[in-house]
């Protein structure tokens, strides 16, 4: 993934065809993407336009950002179960206290980043499973969710709105967000030289202690991370859904978490892909589409979204074996 | 050397407990400028511990560490780093997920901002050719797809690296375990190189004929404490081995003449996939054979598919009764960490260990206490889990699921790495004896002296066998010749 390197011009091809299955592993999520794509422009050509693509895609923005929300915390081998409830209570939040009180409501998002680096601070040093944590911490969210907004309602800030519906000239803007948040979280974690040392920290934690690193600040550092992710996925899904409803990103932990998976990461081993990660998560968003384009009723979709996880899995299994058979 | 040695680091009556155990009790050691110092003793004679200690990444509970003349207070890895002290560990420290020149970075604090990847590409690539010339090992290869010979060479040669922080000792645990006999040797002097410009180095290895030939000085260890310390020239293999409380150098040669060949029935036949001329690697019943090489040549592979081809048809393999492995990389083949020693060493003959459809506790507490006392596994409690044995007695335990079982045939991938003398001198007798009883082992070692055990060896280069020797025809030149026919790099 990280084979792609301005070092030398001469031995990025050599390295490209010593490693065909990182290649091949590392266009899987590229190409499920693009069949997907295809296939909604077979069924219905007219969904390929600047209008149709930005209806189609701009959901897919939240999801992008809730899947790089999990990305982080799985690159330290653990899981957020809490993402999905999270981005419900910053919606809610966003329109309400936020719309209302800017300075509270920012108070209060920023807040609740601290409580995720705190999360990430105590599943380090009590060594508790993240998941039971992060359990906890989904009915946390939720209830606090409630609290804030017991009826759905409530308004996004005006230019909380604006921003979600900017309409920029060529390229629709869920496509431009993608590439732009893609391209940042790649910089951030697979270029810059603090990048390695958390990528690190899930590959061999103790390798990285004893060179005099500190896991702690890894960990918090990655929570927080997810935290503000978190918190940016539940603004854009507020900006684009204009009200809120406590079980608005009910679905995001479980997205949030194929996506980053279906981009090629791997849940142990610091094993990620921040532009798989987004690929995988927007291949979701549209996955929806394309079923109901195809007629299937919504009833099926979540297991049709299932069998394409399944199917791309099995790929990335299968090019997996046939390269250990040759090696 | 001439006049006073000057001291690096030293320690002063360091201890360390772990719960009741203790690891080092009251340990006074030195470690001198332009000096080799080797440190041998048994596993678990606090070797490592001791290590961790130097390297600051165990803090002692009593004693003093005494670095250049001052005693150090909160000695800690970056305070470590910062005065010149560099570790080797025992168990690789390298993020497999990682590339080569992220490992270097991880080193260095000071490699960072724009072009840091280069930088830390071309610190890592000058040393690697630097110290393992025609090292095939590209900066940018993620660790994760390197052999586990490959992984050694760059974490050794990543210690040796240098930025900000002066290297003043390199401490080196079992850094060969893993190198075959050219590599080993490349490394071994390097260091006498390093040792040239005025730096210091640590080298562990169990390898005694290492220490005896690398080491300007020889500490022996001894249930964490220090029990003999001269110069090398001092002592020779029988004294090193007595020092240690093994038992007294018994000579490795077993008693037993080879048994001419064909006069017990074939139980394997195996042809390498590569083997263009009709070569092929045969074992009779009750007999040792060796596979031996430079490491990852071929030898794993065929021992994977003679295990393959005991439960289902594999080409150019015949193997006629069950099969067993002691895997080599103990760490992620063999152990189940989770489990206690019983049951993993019971995990291989489950089917015998049943009443009804459950596993009987009864039967498997009686199977791992008749394997603990054959075996001599030191443990109170083989319910214990199985991490809390030292790494020599893991490995016994490893043999142990494999004897135990009904398996007729026992492959070992270079099972021994990282043993010590006594641990491996105990096995040899077991393999002996179960040899004399019938069953057949094959054998893939990286140490010259593990072959001698053997009645039949194969040398493999390129993945095929290029020599078959008889045991009187085995002799280590002939080994290192084969084995490095017409190849200028490996």
């Amino acid at each position: 993934m990280s084979s792609v390197n301005g070092a030398g011009a001469v031995r990025i091809p050599l390295a490209a065809f010593k490693a065909p299955r990182r290649f091949l592993r590392a266009a899987l999520p590229a190409l499920s993407f693009a069949l997907v794509l295809l296939g909604i422009a077979w069924l219905n050509p007219r969904a390929i336009s600047y209008f149709g693509l930005n209806l189609m895609l701009n959901l897919g923005i939240p999801v992008t950002l809730a899947t790089i929300a999990q990305m982080f915390v799985i690159t330290v081998n653990d899981l957020d179960l809490s993402i999905g409830t999270f981005v419900s209570f910053v919606g809610c939040v966003a329109a309400t206290w936020l719309r209302d009180y800017p300075l509270f409501g920012s108070a209060v998002l920023l807040g609740s980043i601290c409580i995720y680096a705190l999360v990430g601070a105590v599943i380090y040093l009590r060594n508790v499973p993240s998941i039971v944590v992060t359990l906890g911490m989904l009915f946390v969210w939720q209830g606090l969710a409630i609290l804030v907004l017991p009826k759905p309602g409530g308004k996004a800030p005006a230019w909380l709105h604006d921003l979600m519906n900017f309409h920029t000239p060529y390229v629709p803007f869920p496509i431009i967000a993608a590439i732009a948040i893609a391209a940042l979280v790649h910089v951030g974690v697979m270029r810059t030289s603090y990048g390695a040392i958390l990528r690190g920290s899930g590959g061999n934690a103790n390798a990285i202690a004893r060179a005099g690193w500190s896991l702690l600040k890894t960990k918090v550092m990655m929570f927080a991370l997810a935290g503000v992710f978190g918190v940016l996925s539940g603004l854009a899904l507020i900006g684009l859904a204009t009200s809120a409803d406590a079980n608005i990103g009910k679905g995001y932990t479980l997205l949030s978490i194929a996506g980053v998976i279906l981009g090629g990461g791997e849940f142990v081993g610091g094993r990620v892909s921040p532009i798989g990660a987004v690929i995988g998560a927007l291949t979701l968003t549209l996955a929806g589409t394309l079923l109901n384009f195809m007629r299937i009723s919504p009833d099926w979709q979540v297991g049709a979204q299932g069998a394409i996880l399944i199917i791309v899995l099995a790929a990335r299994a299968i090019i997996n074996r046939i390269d250990g058979r040759t090696a | 050397m001439s006049g006073l040695p000057v001291d690096i680091v030293k320690l002063d009556g360091v201890e360390k407990h772990f719960g009741a155990v203790r690891a080092l009790a009251g340990v006074d050691f030195a470690a001198w400028v332009g000096e080799c110092v080797g440190l041998v003793g048994h596993n678990g004679a606090g070797k490592s511990t001791l290590v961790h200690v130097l390297a600051g990444t165990l803090i002692p509970d009593q004693g003093q560490i005494i670095i250049g003349a001052e005693p150090q207070k909160d000695y800690a890895v970056v305070l470590a780093q910062k005065l010149g002290i560099r570790c080797v560990f025992q168990e690789l420290s390298l993020c497999p997920n990682l590339t080569v020149a992220e490992n270097t970075r991880i080193l260095h604090s000071s490699i960072a901002g724009w072009g840091w990847r280069r930088r830390a590409g071309g610190l890592i690539r000058g040393k690697l050719d630097e110290i393992f010339p025609g090292h095939g090992i590209s900066a940018d290869a993620v660790v994760g797809d390197l052999s586990i010979g490959k992984r050694q060479m760059v974490e050794v040669a990543r210690a040796f690296t240098i930025t900000e922080a002066p290297l003043h000792l390199v401490i080196l645990d079992e850094p060969t375990s893993s190198l075959d006999s050219h590599r080993a040797s490349q490394l071994l002097s390097h260091v006498r190189r390093v040792i040239a410009t005025g730096a210091g180095c640590v080298l562990i290895s169990h390898l005694l004929g290492e220490i005896l030939e690398y080491a300007d000085r020889i500490v022996v260890m001894r249930d964490g404490k220090v029990v003999a310390a001269d110069r090398a020239s001092a002592f020779n293999r029988d004294k090193l081995v007595t020092a240690m409380g093994g038992v007294a150098a018994s000579k490795m040669r077993s008693t037993k003449e080879a048994v001419p060949r064909g006069t017990t029935p074939v139980r394997v036949r195996a042809r390498p996939a590569k083997q263009r001329d009709g070569i092929e690697l045969i074992a009779h019943q009750g007999e040792i054979v060796g596979l031996a090489g430079l490491s990852g040549h071929g030898q794993t592979e065929i021992l994977l598919s003679i295990f393959k081809g005991a439960s289902r048809r594999v080409p150019g393999i015949k193997v006629t009764d069950p099969v067993a492995l002691v895997a080599g990389d103990r760490q992620t083949d063999g152990i189940f960490p989770l489990w206690s020693i019983a049951e993993n060493v019971g995990i291989r003959s489950i089917g015998s260990l049943r009443s009804g459809f459950l596993i009987s506790p009864e039967l498997e507490d009686r199977f791992a206490e008749r394997w603990r006392k054959r075996i001599n596994i030191l443990t109170l409690s083989m319910r214990n889990n199985i991490l809390s044995l030292s790494g020599g007695n893991q490995q016994k335990a490893l043999f142990a699921r494999a004897l135990g079982s009904e398996a007729k045939i026992v492959l070992m991938d270079d099972p021994m790495r990282g043993v010590d003398i006594s641990t491996k001198l105990e096995v040899y007798d077991l393999i002996r004896s179960e040899a004399n009883a019938g069953r057949t082992f094959l054998w893939y070692t990286t140490e010259m002296e593990e072959l001698e055990n053997c009645d039949h060896v194969y040398v493999f280069r390129n993945r095929r066998i290029v020599a078959d020797l008889r045991r009187g025809e085995l002799n280590e030149e002939r080994v290192i010749q084969s084995s490095f026919e017409e190849v200028a790099q490996s």
